[in-house]
C-alpha cells in the first residue's frame, strides 16, 4: 500500500490538443489524472495512437499540456521554463522506444552516458571514461563498450545503454516508451528483469508505456488503461487478468495470446478500429465498439469511479 | 604517416584536386616572387605585343607585362571569391540552423527574406547593390554575399529539419542539454560535411561571379590586376590582340575548373556512405 507521502508526481486533469487541419482539434488526452509513487511502476497500456505517449512526453516536460497541472513534489513542472525547466529534468529521465534512434551516431557510448552529467557539471571532462564505465557495469554491460559507437551494438545492448543514460543522473522517476517492445522476446526479458532490480536498488518509480497486456500487469503496481485519450480503467497490476472490469480491458485482456492458453475458447478480440481521436463522440469514447453499449453510452461521458481500493472504472456499467 | 598514405590511396581524386587548388593558392601568395615584371608598371612604347620571350602571355594596351597581372590577378580573385564563400557558408548555416531548430516567427522571417532574395535573378540584384554601395572589390563581395548566402540558409534548415525531431534530440532535452548545445553539438555537426562540399563546390561559381561583376564594371576597378576587369580591358581587342583575353580567360577557366572538382571528390570523401 502506498502512503500519499510516496507521491512523487502527479498529473491533474492533464489535456492536451493539437490543432489539426481544416480548424479541427486533435484531442490526445482528455483529463487524464494519474500518480508516481516512490519505488512504484505506473504501467500504461492502450492501442497505438491512444494517447500514452504523449501523456508521458508531458511528464518529461517535451510537451506542454493544454489544461491541466503536472505537479512534481507539489510544484507544477508545466510553468517551468528556461534555467529552472532545465535543472528540474534532472529528476524525470526517459528511455525511449526505439533504441537505434535513441542516440546520435557520431556519439561514442562514454560520451553519450555521461552527456547528462557533464550538462550539470556533476562530472569533470576528464573523469568521462570511468564514469561511463561505471554506469555501463550498472546496466551488466562491459566497460569496454565505453569506447565504441552505437551502431557497433545490438538492440538490446542499445537499450542499456539508454537505460544507463537515464540512470546517470539518478533520477527519481524513469519513463519507459515502449522500452522493450523494439527488442527480442528473449532480450525483453533480461531488460525488464534489469529494470525491476535496478527499481529495487535505486527506489525509482517508473511510468511504463506497453502494449503487452501481459508484461505490463507482472510489472507495474499500478495499470492504468487508455482510450482515445481517456484512462477508462486505473487498477493493481495484479488484477488485471482476471479483476478488470471494463469492457475494453476485458477485450484487450481477452485479445492476450499465451502458450497455455486454451483454444477451445473462442479468442475474443475487438473488431473494428478505434475511432479517430480528430471526431472523437459525445458520451462514452468506447460506446462505436463495446458490446455492452447502452443507451446512457452515447449520451453521457462516464467520469472515473472508485469501486475498489485502487480500483477505479471509468463505465457506467458500474455505478 | 601510414594514415596519411592510407588516405591517398583511398581518396585519389581528391589528393590530386587538394595539390592543384594548393598550387593555385600558391600562385597567388607567391605572386611577387613568381612574376617577371611590376604588373602595375605601364609602359606605353611597350603597349599590346603579342607574346614572347621577354612578356610571356605579352602585353596590355598600357604596356603592362599580362603574364605578372595573371598571376597578380590570382591574389585579388582568390582573396574576394574565398572571403564571400566564407562569409555566405558562415552566415548562411548560422542562419538556417538557427531557422530550423527554433521556427516558428524566426523561421518565417529568416525564410521569407532568403525567399526575396531568390526571387530576383541573383546578377541583377548584385548589380543593383554593387551600384548602391559604389563599386569597388569590397562592395562587389558585399553584394554576392547578400544573394548567395540563402543557399546555405535553406541546406542547413532542412539538415536540422530532418533530425530536429529525433528521439536522440528529445533526450539530449530530457538529459539537460542547453539549447547552445544542441545546436553546436548537435546540428552544427550534422550539417557540416553538406555545407562544406557545397562551399567548395561554390568557389568556383562565386569566382565567376566576381569576375562578372568587375567585367561590368562593378567589381575591381582599374588598374587593379583582376581577371573580369582584365577580360573587360581587352574586349575592345578581341580580334586584333586575342591574348589579351584568352590568358585572363584560362585563368579563370583553370581555377573555376580545380575548385570544383575539389568540391566533387570532397563529397566523396565526406560522404558518410563511404564510412
Amino acid at each position: 500500500m502506498s502512503e500519499p507521502h510516496d507521491l512523487i508526481l502527479a498529473a491533474r486533469h492533464v489535456t492536451k490538443k493539437y490543432p489539426a487541419s481544416n480548424g479541427r482539434i486533435l484531442v490526445a488526452n482528455n483529463d487524464v489524472s494519474l500518480n508516481f509513487y516512490r519505488g512504484r511502476t505506473l504501467g500504461v497500456v492502450g492501442e497505438s495512437g491512444c494517447g500514452k505517449s504523449t501523456f508521458m512526453r508531458m511528464v518529461v516536460s517535451l510537451e506542454a499540456p493544454t489544461e491541466g497541472e503536472i505537479l512534481y513534489r507539489g510544484q507544477d513542472i508545466t510553468k517551468l521554463r528556461g534555467e529552472a525547466l532545465r535543472q528540474h529534468r534532472q529528476k524525470i529521465q526517459m528511455v525511449f522506444q526505439d533504441p537505434s534512434a535513441a542516440f546520435s551516431p557520431k556519439m561514442k557510448i562514454m560520451d553519450i552516458v555521461c552527456e547528462p552529467l557533464l550538462n550539470f557539471k556533476r562530472i569533470k571532462k576528464g573523469e568521462k571514461e570511468e564514469t561511463a564505465r561505471r554506469l555501463l557495469e550498472m546496466v551488466e554491460l562491459p566497460g569496454d563498450f565505453a569506447r565504441r559507437y552505437p551502431h557497433n551494438m545490438s538492440g538490446g545492448q542499445r537499450q542499456r545503454v539508454g537505460i544507463a543514460r537515464a540512470l546517470a543522473l539518478e533520477p527519481e522517476i524513469i519513463v519507459c516508451d515502449e522500452a522493450t517492445s523494439a527488442l527480442d522476446v528473449s532480450v525483453q526479458k533480461t531488460v525488464v528483469e534489469l529494470l525491476v532490480r535496478l527499481q529495487r536498488e535505486k527506489n525509482i518509480s517508473y511510468g511504463f508505456i506497453c502494449h503487452d497486456m501481459a508484461l505490463v500487469q507482472s510489472l507495474s503496481h499500478q495499470v492504468a488503461v487508455m482510450y482515445l485519450g481517456n484512462i477508462m480503467e486505473i487498477l493493481p497490476g495484479g488484477q488485471v487478468s482476471h479483476g478488470c472490469l471494463h469492457p475494453y480491458t476485458q477485450a484487450m485482456v481477452g485479445a492476450v495470446f499465451d502458450l497455455h492458453m486454451d483454444f477451445s475458447h473462442p479468442i475474443r478480440s475487438i473488431d473494428s478500429e478505434a475511432p479517430s481521436p480528430l471526431d472523437a463522440p459525445a458520451g462514452c469514447p468506447f460506446q462505436s465498439r463495446c458490446d455492452r453499449c447502452m443507451e446512457i453510452c452515447k449520451q453521457e461521458r462516464p467520469p472515473l469511479r472508485e469501486i475498489a481500493p485502487e480500483h477505479q472504472v471509468a463505465c457506467h456499467l458500474y455505478q | 604517416m601510414k594514415k596519411a598514405a592510407g588516405f591517398i590511396k583511398k581518396n585519389p581524386s581528391f589528393c590530386v584536386f587538394a595539390v592543384l587548388a594548393l598550387a593555385v593558392i600558391a600562385v597567388a601568395v607567391f605572386a611577387p616572387a613568381l612574376a617577371t615584371h611590376d604588373p602595375y608598371e605601364a609602359v606605353l612604347t611597350n603597349a599590346v605585343q603579342p607574346p614572347s620571350a621577354e612578356h610571356w602571355f605579352g602585353t596590355d594596351r598600357m604596356g603592362r607585362d599580362l603574364f605578372s597581372r595573371v598571376l597578380y590577378g590570382a591574389r585579388t580573385s582568390l582573396t574576394a571569391s574565398l572571403s564571400l564563400v566564407c562569409i555566405i557558408m558562415v552566415a548562411g548555416t548560422l542562419l538556417g540552423i538557427v531557422a530550423g531548430y527554433f521556427g516558428g516567427v524566426l523561421d518565417a522571417v529568416i525564410m521569407r527574406i532568403s525567399d526575396m532574395m531568390i526571387s530576383f535573378p541573383g546578377m541583377v540584384l548584385a548589380i543593383a547593390v554593387a551600384g548602391i554601395l559604389g563599386a569597388n572589390m569590397t562592395n562587389a563581395v558585399i553584394a554576392i554575399a547578400i544573394v548567395s548566402w540563402t543557399k546555405y540558409a535553406r541546406l542547413a534548415r532542412s539538415l536540422v529539419l530532418k533530425i530536429r525531431s529525433r528521439d536522440y534530440i528529445a533526450a539530449a532535452r530530457v538529459t539537460g542539454s542547453k539549447t547552445s548545445h544542441i545546436l553546436w553539438k548537435y546540428m552544427l555537426p550534422n550539417a557540416l560535411p553538406t555545407i562544406l562540399i557545397t562551399g567548395a563546390t561554390d568557389i568556383g561559381t562565386m569566382m565567376l561571379e566576381i569576375a562578372g561583376l568587375s567585367f561590368l564594371g562593378f567589381g575591381a576597378q582599374s588598374p587593379t590586376a583582376e581577371w573580369g576587369l582584365m577580360l573587360n580591358e581587352g574586349r575592345a581587342y578581341m580580334t586584333a590582340s586575342p591574348w589579351l583575353m584568352v590568358f585572363p580567360g584560362l585563368a579563370i577557366f583553370i581555377t573555376v575548373v580545380v575548385f570544383n572538382l575539389l568540391g566533387d571528390s570532397l563529397r566523396d570523401v565526406l560522404d558518410p556512405r563511404n564510412e
